[in-house]
């Protein structure tokens, strides 16, 4: 895949984000930030305030106060810029994949057209021959073609893509190997899914999730809270005698107010998505992630999710009158041809278990191979005048002259009935038995699903098989629970009776009838090979269409509702340290008595006043990589993840800044800034 | 602080968490409209015959914009029943005294402070009020705004405990019923325990009784037409006076201290309050009086824990009131037996704390713990004189209120608001276990938290901000402004103290006073007033707001990801929240007063 981890020092992100930084210092901008803005503001005033020579201090000390202030509200914006930044580098590697292509437009008289592909626009019908890349998102509606999508999913086997049925959506930027078709673009210029994500993670488009603006919500209210009790103390200076200089209500009102977590908070939001995109994630938008982490069932596709998405051989059934050996060395040959991993499965069984050695094609000059495809469901070879068959029972069927034996037919439903996949042998136009494919459960997903059940998520596994074939498997892969013979309406109904439960749920899908499940659900994952109905129902896109990362996407979810509340917690708590810095500092003058009050021995009132504020600012940096990679995400219940995050962020969030105050003092009073 | 003062604690708590579970239990009866109770033969009747009165179907249940309706309209019909009985009662009956109608703004500042369960006097009671007043117009409010409180907490209570429900309850429904099966029944009875206790109950006019020891004062001359003679210069002729005898108020006290207590209003009958010897005669009225305050505020935390089905909750909630109850207690008695070192100076024994303003009957204990409880509680009451503490054992008493009076709390007033409290903490902290927040199943939505934000701002804004305008006019700060009439008796850091509690007692309606300030003024019986108004009202319709906004939610299921709200992690998380919340928004003007106080007394300054 073509995004990928970008380093929280890469200079091609910090520096732009600089200048960023200070362009954002536009108050249109601010406004949207209410604490950040009240910042603005009052570094605004001091400013002013400075050349009045109505403050009663030296102006070294005013300009120092002036400057960090103003300091504050860049390192906050540096902090979105550059998470904007990370966003912008994953978005433009996603849009290299589709830059400069045409595609081949039909005319409405009949005839083609050259176009570049931002040109498309929706329902233009493209066709796309062999060698050429997919000019636009879009469905096939005719034809059906090898397509190497590995510019997206980073998956070098190519795909089968074909008009009709669950696999018909085409993604733009990738290539069509083989076979021409026909595709009706689906999505006009700068509305496709690349560009829906490039838009969320470079934050022009992004909204505020409704957690988002709760905490918002919260952070105006105490920053109100705060202008109160400042506005309040300057009544009550005039009343008890003292006098407080503006500049330092303001230096007081800033380090009070939530500037911490109101600096990073939608950088926190940006870096939550952009990390999904390195998982080659799309979400549609920031709820979307956040819902993930809400999400406590999770509906897994047996196939692709839980076993390999390719069944393997696990024995041959022969006809009475024909040995296993007999059988085995059929399956092989006829499977030489066939390079899907069920194929491959067929000859390493052969081998490991009848000591059928391997062939070499170049061994066998006079054979004629008849490889796998995806409209006969067949493969063989014609050798030594023998032809060989392998596929699925109505192929076979169908080769042999339209009657396969009752043992056939009997096996073939006896090994569907177990969840498995027959495939029936022929020779010289003769069946001789089956081979059994099995589901094979993917290696360490029951840890995985143990470590979920810790952290209060149900796994339920989907899949059509029957009650038992479903149940053997449900309990070799460690899933809580398990819905068996599902049909899409069935899925459909068990998300209904979830929600009604309570329960929020996620579940991946790729067909069209996955549709209306993947929009029921609260977080719908479809996977980029799915329809393009699918697509649209979903609140995500997996581009490597690989359902397991459901998990991971949980995970991110929870990751980034952690870290905006670990940084909450920690911003709030920070407070306490500085009102031990300032108050005493803004008494000391008028009731030298109050001396004790200065519980960190600082240096001086203005070396008080100015180390708050200097580490009010430098607090905000210093949390930025936090921010953009995120708290680290550990199983745990919740009241064990509480509890530890409680003692990081909430009592060390009032610990910290007692000692961050106490050097930042000792440093300014050894280089006499203060 | 004496092993006799820890073992009367400990006898405290224990009767305290005895009382709770049964009148929980009690409480789940009384708040369902539904429910049976062993006074139905009596009550049932009365009940019925009161919702025919009031035209209402106490079947039908209201939605929160109903039930507020309802809820402000009655405040605002007794609140105007009650200024009209101050106004007219010269005019009225049973007023053997004789007493004058009482003024525009005193009758506001009463009636609204009555209304809200504040109960903030700015009269003296027996020289002021009839027996009609005190009966009809004061102690009436005593049960209704107490029933209102717990109303309310009750309708926030089934906003939580229900979900994809409309409606919170009927509240003419909860009022009647927390009336005659709660308070009515209770009080009857702790009235007449009362009244065995020495305390009086009777319509005599006031006694005059001959003193044992009699003094001589000076008093100014008057002349025969009753003017004062003026010296020379223009000031009075003082001549001395023997006093021999006392006018001893006599009235209806032991059913008006029953519900003061239980309801949480803490108007006294007597100025004195709880310190005089009529409204608190023995060692065992001190100790029940202590005991009714929080008796409804702490058993409403296990109907809750009833009611949401986590009775674990309901503890957790009762044990984070109980920490900040314990430490106030444990600081306001350590600095009051310390006592103050000016008085040491003077030879006052440092072994009796700091008696001053207080009752020898009580001591530094029982003061100290009464100070903290009628603070924690929204009541009022006081045994002592909090004026006289030492600053920081002063500063307990006002920190309380300021905190919120969620400490237990008013009857419902404590829980309702601590319920915002929690709502605050699992927002905040909600989001550490990696959801969006959510309380007991509930989503905490930006609704939610508009409401729970502007309950918060309501306190800093009414707080503050009163006390600031009082800072900063003539009216307010005479001293500062240099006016000589009115307004405050004491100037600098103390006098500051005195107006912001002054403010932080009405917002929190809690009555209580640093005394020290002469508030019967016209503006401050208006701010005054208003105060109690704002910090009745303004809070409780954000939080029926919430309510109607919980109970309309969905239930999310619980599971082992599921933020806890019960057990010792989330009553820390709860206590720090309260205590946070608190001091960041309180901390700057406790600085100024209460704290600069204590440093300048140990440095030997006075007020």
């Amino acid at each position: 895949m073509a995004a990928k981890t970008h380093s929280i020092f890469d200079p091609t992100i910090i520096v732009p984000a600089i200048g960023e930084a200070f362009k954002k210092l536009n108050p249109l901008h601010m406004v949207g930030n209410p604490v950040m803005f009240v910042t603005e503001v009052g570094a605004a005033i001091t400013t002013v305030l400075m050349f009045t020579g109505t403050e009663g201090a030296s102006f070294g000390f005013l300009l120092q106060v002036t400057l960090w202030l103003w300091f504050t509200v860049v390192f906050a914006n540096f902090a979105e810029a550059m998470a904007e930044g990370r966003g912008k580098a994953q978005a433009d590697s996603l849009r290299k994949a589709r830059t400069q292509t045409f595609g081949q437009r039909l005319t409405s008289s009949g005839g083609l057209e050259q176009v570049p592909a931002d040109q498309l626009r929706k329902e233009d019908v493209v066709i796309v021959k062999a060698g050429e890349l997919i000019p636009g998102d879009g469905e096939i509606i005719e034809g059906a073609a090898t397509v190497d999508e590995s510019a997206i999913t980073g998956e070098s086997a190519p795909v089968v893509r074909e008009a009709g049925g669950d696999r018909s959506a085409v993604t733009g930027g990738t290539r069509v190997l083989s076979d021409i078709i026909r595709i009706r673009i689906t999505s006009n210029p700068g509305e496709t899914f690349l560009d829906r994500m490039i838009g969320l993670v470079e934050g022009a488009k992004r909204q505020k999730t409704p957690n988002e603006i709760a905490l918002t919500i919260l952070l105006s209210a105490l920053t109100i809270i705060f202008l109160i009790v400042l506005i309040s103390l300057k009544a009550y200076g005039i009343y008890v005698g003292v006098t407080f200089s503006i500049t330092v209500l303001v230096a007081l009102l800033v380090c009070l107010i939530p500037t911490t977590i109101g600096g990073l908070l939608s950088a926190i939001g940006i870096a939550g998505i952009d990390r999904l995109v390195q998982k080659n994630v799309l979400a549609m938008s920031g709820r979307a992630v956040e819902a993930a982490g809400d999400v406590d069932v999770l509906l897994l596709d047996k196939t692709g999710t839980i076993t390999l998405g390719n069944r393997q051989a696990a024995a041959f059934v022969p006809i009475p009158g024909v040995s296993e050996q007999e059988l085995a060395e059929a399956a092989q040959l006829s499977s030489l041809a066939d390079e899907t991993p069920e194929g491959r499965s067929i000859v390493v069984l052969a081998k490991q278990k009848y000591g059928i050695r391997g062939r070499e094609l170049h061994e066998m000059l006079n054979a004629k191979f008849v490889p796998f495809s995806a409209h006969t469901r067949m493969s063989g070879v014609d050798y030594n005048g023998e032809s060989y068959r392998k596929g699925a029972a109505g192929a076979i069927r169908d080769w042999v002259g339209g009657q396969l034996p009752k043992e056939i037919e009997n096996e073939v439903e006896a090994i569907s009935n177990h969840g498995g996949t027959p495939l029936v042998v022929a020779m010289k136009n003769k069946a001789l038995g089956v081979i059994y494919l099995k589901d094979i459960v993917k290696g360490g997903l029951s840890e995985r699903f143990e470590r979920f059940r810790a952290i209060g998520i149900r796994t339920v596994m989907i899949t059509g098989d029957n009650p038992l074939t479903a149940a053997a498997i449900a309990k070799e892969a460690g899933v809580d629970d398990f819905l068996a013979q599902a049909t899409p309406e069935d899925k459909l109904a068990l998300i209904r009776k979830e929600q009604e439960a309570g329960h929020l749920v996620a579940m991946t899908g790729d067909g069209t009838n996955d549709a209306p499940a993947l929009a029921q659900a609260d977080v719908g994952v479809a996977m980029n090979t799915g329809t393009q109905a699918a697509k649209e129902a979903g609140n995500m896109i997996d581009l490597d269409s690989n359902p397991t990362k459901l998990l991971e996407v949980v995970e991110i979810g929870k990751q980034l509702l952690i870290t905006r509340g670990a940084l909450t917690t920690f911003s709030i708590a920070n407070d306490v340290a500085k009102y031990f810095a300032i108050i005493p500092a803004m008494l000391l003058g008028t009731f030298p008595l109050i001396a004790p009050l200065n519980v960190m021995r600082l240096q001086s009132p203005t070396s008080a006043i100015l180390s708050a504020v200097i580490f009010n600012a430098l607090v905000i940096i210093a949390l930025v990589p936090l921010a953009l990679r995120g708290v680290k995400f550990r199983p745990l219940g919740a009241a064990r993840i509480l509890r530890r995050n409680l003692l990081i962020y909430g009592l060390g969030g009032i610990l910290i800044p007692f000692i961050g105050i106490k050097i930042i003092d000792m440093i300014i009073t050894a280089v006499q800034l203060a | 602080m004496t092993a006799n003062g820890w073992i009367q604690f400990a006898l405290y708590v224990a009767a305290l968490l005895l009382v709770t579970k049964p009148l929980g239990l009690y409480l789940l009866r009384v708040l369902d409209a539904r429910g049976k109770t062993f006074l139905d033969p009596i009550m049932r009747p009365i009940e019925r015959l009161t919702y025919k009165l009031l035209c209402v179907d106490p079947e039908e249940e209201q939605d929160w914009k109903r039930y507020t309706a309802a809820m402000l309209i009655f405040s605002f019909v007794t609140m105007l029943f009650t200024y009209a009985i101050l106004r007219l009662q010269d005019v009225l009956w049973l007023n053997p005294q004789k007493m004058a109608a009482v003024s525009e703004h005193l009758s506001f500042n009463t009636a609204a402070s009555f209304t809200t369960n504040t109960n903030w006097q700015s009269y003296v009671g027996e020289s002021t009020m009839s027996y009609l007043s005190q009966m009809v117009g004061l102690a009436s409010h005593n049960f209704l705004s107490a029933a209102v409180g717990i109303s309310i907490a009750a309708a926030l209570v089934r906003g939580i405990a229900r979900h994809s429900s409309k409606t919170i309850g009927n509240f003419w429904v909860d009022l009647t019923r927390v009336t005659y099966y709660l308070l009515l029944p209770i009080c009857s009875i702790y009235a007449v325990v009362l009244v065995s206790q020495g305390m009086i109950q009777n319509f005599k006019p006031y006694d005059t009784v001959s003193l044992t020891e009699p003094f001589t004062t000076q008093v100014p001359k008057v002349d025969d037409k009753g003017n004062p003679v003026l010296d020379p210069a223009g000031k009075p002729v003082m001549e001395d006076k023997k006093i021999d005898t006392q006018t001893i108020a006599q009235g209806p006290m032991a059913s008006q201290i029953a519900i003061k207590m239980l309801g949480t209003n803490g108007g006294g009958y007597a100025n004195a309050n709880a310190a005089h010897p009529y409204e608190n005669p023995t060692p065992l009225s001190n100790f029940l009086q202590m005991l009714s305050i929080f008796a409804i505020p702490s058993a409403l935390t296990y109907y809750l824990g009833r009611m949401v089905k986590n009775q674990g909750h309901g503890w957790a909630v009762w044990s984070a009131m109980f920490v900040v109850f314990l430490t106030g207690v444990l600081v306001s008695w350590h600095y009051e037996a310390a006592g103050n070192p000016m008085m040491h100076q003077l030879g006052v024994d440092p072994a009796s704390g700091n008696m001053e303003g207080k009752e020898v009957r009580f001591g530094i204990f029982n003061s100290a713990l009464f100070a903290t409880i009628t603070t924690d509680a929204s009541c009022g009451a006081v045994n002592s004189m909090h004026d006289s503490f030492t600053p920081l054992g002063g500063l307990v008493p006002l920190l309380n209120i300021e905190l919120g009076e969620v400490i237990f709390g008013g009857v419902g007033a404590g829980l309702y608001g601590m319920l915002v409290f929690v709502v605050l903490a699992v927002f905040i902290a909600g989001l550490m276990v990696g959801r969006t927040p959510e309380f007991l199943g509930k989503k905490i939505e930006p609704y939610d938290v508009k409401m729970a934000s502007f309950v918060i701002l309501v306190l800093g804004f009414s707080i503050l901000g009163f006390s600031a305008w009082a800072c900063m006019n003539k009216w307010g700060a005479p001293d500062a402004m240099g006016a000589l009439t009115d307004g405050t008796n004491n100037s600098g850091p103390h006098g500051f103290s005195e107006i912001l509690y002054a403010y932080s007692s009405c917002t929190g309606n809690n009555g209580s006073a640093f005394a020290g300030i002469g508030a019967n003024t016209p503006w401050y019986n208006a701010t005054l007033g208003l105060a109690t108004l704002f910090g009745r009202f303004a809070m409780i319709v954000p939080i029926l707001a919430l309510a109607g906004s919980l109970a309309r939610k969905k239930r999310v299921a619980s599971s082992a990801g599921t933020f806890p709200v019960s057990g010792p992690l989330f009553t820390t998380l709860l206590v720090g929240t309260v205590l946070l919340v608190g001091a960041l928004t309180f901390f700057p003007a406790l600085s100024l007063g209460p704290i600069i106080e204590h440093f300048m007394m140990h440095a030997g300054n006075q007020f």
